[in-house]
């Protein structure tokens, strides 16, 4: 296991789920309500130190029971490493804590995370639709059982009449 | 006074001199603008609402969407081929290294290796289209402030280059020219003594445009000074490329994850003080010397080769062998209709885009398609840093502002 997936093994025993490296990328799966803490571990531990947000991300796994699975990708400019931090979430209760009081940037991104895949992040201070009109009512589009045509609602849209010449 | 006292106080005019209190009073409210969607120096579709005070911008709310065409989804109905021409529209003035970027995140999860002279060719086209990025923000920020003698001067060139692209691929702008394993032609011998002629031509061209700035004092005015972002918010907020840059963070992938031809070369990567506007501006002049500069260091390296791997089972054969050579014709047929297994598993791959860190994150369970793949987008990010850096300054800068991340909105709604 990687030096990284060792310590935050070590500092969180009974949140950590596994870890795996594949192709050099660190990947670390912890339990939901540890995930905060792991996060602030991750951000303010000497060591680690991972202060650049790269991306937030989800995953739709409709068979699982644990359905969602959400993403967040840090960097180390000082490091110079990088870490991929993974929860779970059933679809009865897709919650999970927004972690934009430690990184700013994760504001936009866990709005796109709620918008496609539905899973809405406590805390956050705005979350709400953004790349999906608001009047949106068809549900997630990166869902896995969301139809790639859509629910048929930009069928409804009225068009102006052709002009008459 | 604080904003919130003043939108409910209401006060008298000038109420040291008791004649005035015979005047009206004046009221003082917040007033809401939209920005957008269709104004010109929204690069796109892009709608703000800013909440002003006066002609100072309070608080602004970016409202993204327009372009919005669920590239993210469409790219799991298709193989890993047909997705690269849905990242050319991404940004749409860049596609060349929207193909890269994603090129790059495939051949990681293929673990597959491109030969030496396909990775130097790779090199090149991507830096001519970091010059013609460039080339474009500049004439294009620069019109946004007011400024259009040098957007003729940008375009003038950018339309050499533009016409050399349309030799390479047949394509100025939606070029898909990166294949997954290599590149989908060599350079021809003409194409290479034309960019020989460009790297000569160009530089001196360089300081022409810089003329044009950094004499004009206007533009010098609006330009430092404004959306000033400390190195520790830019970091913070995950802002890439010069933006972060600019700031004096010196973050440049191409340096600390070296990849393609970029190890043997030698350049350096400008980084700014004062994270303003002009030094944002300055980063991006200071790339384009050392662009010709890789790019020449490139063409004297470079030796003959092949320009695609040679992985039957990945990547697509030569186009001469598809139409003489019935098995290659098969293999092209089968790669197209039902793609390649990749592995199971996930990667991320980030590659320097002009723009700031273009990502691609592929999430596999084996089979020819992706399971879902996300695509960071600097342009995105980089639009959720708008509100913090433009609070306090005046309208007319809010074009400023997002101009100078060079935001694509093809890119930033996907």
């Amino acid at each position: 296991m990687h030096q990284l997936a060792t310590r935050i093994q070590e500092s969180f025993s009974d949140g950590f789920v596994g870890a795996t490296e594949w192709r050099g990328d660190v990947a670390v799966t912890v339990t939901r309500d540890k995930l905060h803490d792991v996060a602030k571990f991750l951000r303010y531990e000497p060591g680690m130190d991972f202060d650049y947000i790269v991306h937030v991300s989800s995953v739709d796994w409709p068979d699982d029971e644990e359905r969602f699975e959400v993403v967040w990708e840090f960097y180390s400019i000082r490091k110079r490493h990088r870490i991929r931090l993974k929860t779970r979430v059933s679809e009865s209760d897709c919650v999970v804590d927004s972690l934009t009081d430690l990184w700013k940037g994760a504001d936009f991104m866990e709005r796109e995370v709620y918008d496609m895949m539905g899973i809405r992040f406590r805390n956050h201070p705005d979350l709400r639709r953004i790349l999906m009109p608001d009047d949106f009512t068809e549900g997630y589009p990166l869902r896995k059982d969301f139809p790639l045509r859509g629910k048929g609602w930009r069928d409804t849209f009225e068009f102006l009449d052709e002009i008459p010449r | 006074m604080a904003f919130e006292d003043q939108r409910t106080t209401i006060y008298k005019v000038n109420p040291e001199h008791p004649e005035s209190e015979t005047l009206p009073t004046l009221r003082t409210e917040e007033l809401l603008l939209n920005l957008g969607p269709q104004h010109p120096s929204t690069h796109g579709v892009l709608k703000v609402i800013l909440e002003l005070e006066g002609e100072r911008l309070v608080k602004s709310t970016p409202v993204m969407g327009y372009l919005h065409r669920g590239v993210e989804k469409l790219a799991e109905d298709g193989t890993y081929h047909q997705f690269i021409p849905h990242t050319d529209r991404l940004d749409y003035v860049c596609a060349m290294y929207n193909n890269f970027a994603y090129c790059r995140a495939v051949e990681k999860l293929l673990d597959l290796k491109v030969p030496e002279r396909g990775e130097y060719l790779r090199t090149i086209v991507a830096e001519v289209q970091r010059i013609i990025g460039h080339q474009f923000w500049l004439g294009a920020q620069a019109l946004d402030i007011g400024a259009m003698t040098v957007f003729f001067y940008c375009f003038r060139d950018r339309e050499i280059l533009l016409d050399w692209f349309d030799e390479l691929c047949g394509a100025r702008l939606t070029t898909s020219w990166y294949r997954i394993g290599g590149v989908e032609r060599d350079l021809t011998p003409g194409l290479i003594d034309k960019l020989k002629q460009f790297i000569d031509y160009f530089p001196p061209k360089i300081l022409e445009y810089q003329v044009f700035l950094e004499k004009n004092r206007i533009w010098l005015g609006r330009t430092k000074g404004v959306a000033v972002i400390s190195a520790e918010d830019a970091v913070n907020f995950g802002l890439s490329g010069p933006t972060l840059r600019g700031s004096g963070v010196d973050y440049d992938l191409r340096k600390y994850e070296p990849y393609s031809a970029y190890p043997k070369c030698e350049f350096s990567v400008p980084v700014g003080k004062n994270g303003d506007t002009y030094d944002r501006y300055w980063i991006r002049v200071m790339e384009l010397y050392e662009s010709v500069k890789i790019i020449r260091q490139c063409l004297e390296q470079m030796q003959d080769g092949p320009v695609m791997a040679d992985v039957p089972s990945v990547t697509l054969p030569p186009k001469e062998r598809v139409f003489t050579n019935l098995e290659s014709m098969i293999q092209q047929f089968k790669l197209f209709s039902q793609g390649f297994q990749a592995p199971p598993g996930e990667i991320y791959c980030g590659t320097e885009a002009h723009k700031g860190e273009l990502g691609f994150y592929i999430v596999s369970t084996g089979g020819g398609k992706p399971y879902r793949l996300k695509i960071r987008a600097p342009s995105f990010i980089h639009m959720g840093a708008f509100d913090h850096m433009s609070r306090g300054y005046m309208i007319s800068d809010a074009c400023t502002i997002f101009g100078s991340y060079d935001i694509v909105m093809g890119e930033c709604d996907r």
